[in-house]
């Protein structure tokens, strides 16, 4: 399965879900956030929230700024 | 206590400003962009004095997961974080990302989870922001039930508008962000805030208005304050100067300049001179007398 993840194509092997992706980019404990197809998906809903194909996904953070 | 010290605490303490719920002991709101390195960033924010910093949101970046983040060279137990939509040129953009920020600060337990400072900017080469835009968002996300500071023109009308549509603090620009141009209209600003703060102008005294952006050196915030500000944000002037530690320090010092001189009553501005040692006396020859 094929989605977009920050812009950029990314291939997933199997089922997964918010929580298993940023476990696989080993993001599981960083503060984040994650928007899948311009919704936010609350950290509650990660373990359940099922990525499909195509989806875009934004995971995000905080930088400087002013 | 030094004698300094022994100085300082002869002035009037200068109250914390509020903000919808939230309470800041400075008056002065630092952002957290362009620095060197994180250690002069934390070390700038110190010396300033702030109790509030700027952050923005952005897309992690996954190719390195491993480097630093600003997280960990900001004290979060001492620091209110206040998200920025820094990037957005729609309302529509800048409710995602205030959203987003919220959630990254509710993980953080940071107070800042509940605030936003919003902008809408019309184009990337003024970075002025885009009143509609702004008005919209702004109506939005106070339904969402964020406390919303909006960066805002220079102008009372508009300043109005996003007061009334529940904007918990108004901050009109002072001049372009990372323009260092100081207060270039300092009758606009002047305006917008006698809309807001004056009962005459259906606006309230205790209305904060924050000047943000724009400003270059010490003297700007100086001007601010005079003007009536209640506060002033800044990053840039502090990130690029060649010390921004000893920068910061001198933008701590200007606030509180700025708040006093607004309420000691300086002296009318006149075209000719007032003598300042007496006539009376004087044992030499006065040309025209």
């Amino acid at each position: 399965m094929q989605i977009e993840l920050n812009g950029q194509p990314k291939e997933l092997t199997g089922a997964t879900t918010v929580a298993a992706l940023l476990a696989s980019l080993g993001l599981d404990k960083a503060p984040c956030a994650v928007e899948v197809n311009a919704r936010l998906v609350r950290k509650s809903e990660h373990p359940n929230h099922a990525l499909a194909e195509g989806d875009r996904v934004e995971v995000v953070t905080l930088v400087g700024g002013g | 206590m030094s004698t300094q010290a022994a100085i300082d605490a002869t002035a009037p303490a200068i109250p914390p400003i509020r903000i919808g719920s939230f309470t800041l002991r400075s008056r002065l709101v630092v952002g957290t962009g362009k620095y060197r390195d994180y250690p002069t960033m934390q070390a700038a924010i110190e010396a300033s004095g702030a109790d509030c910093v700027t952050v923005a949101v952005r897309r992690e970046r996954l190719v390195d997961a491993q480097g630093r983040s600003i997280l960990d060279f900001l004290p979060l137990d001492k620091l209110t974080i206040l998200p920025n939509t820094a990037g957005c040129f729609t309302a529509e953009d800048a409710v995602r990302v205030s959203r987003l920020g919220r959630e990254i600060l509710e993980q953080l337990g940071n107070p800042g989870a509940g605030w936003v400072k919003l902008e809408v900017l019309g184009d990337k080469t003024t970075l002025l922001p885009d009143p509609v835009g702004t008005l919209e968002a702004c109506k939005e996300l106070v339904k969402d039930g964020f406390t919303v500071l909006c960066y805002s023109s220079d102008d009372p009308i508009i300043a109005a508008r996003l007061r009334d549509a529940g904007a918990a603090s108004v901050m009109p620009a002072g001049s372009p962000i990372g323009s260092g141009r100081g207060v270039a209209n300092p009758a606009a600003i002047r305006m917008v805030i006698d809309r807001l703060k004056l009962a005459e102008q259906g606006g309230s005294p205790e209305y904060p208005v924050i000047v943000d952006a724009g400003v270059g050196t010490a003297s700007d915030i100086v001007h601010a304050m005079e003007l009536g500000a209640d506060g002033v944000l800044l990053n840039t002037g502090i990130a690029h100067a060649q010390d921004p530690v000893r920068m910061a320090h001198a933008m701590r010092l200007a606030l509180d300049a700025g708040w006093h001189t607004a309420r000691a009553g300086r002296i009318p501005r006149k075209l000719y001179a007032n003598a300042s040692s007496p006539w009376e006396g004087v044992i030499t020859h006065i040309p025209g007398e």
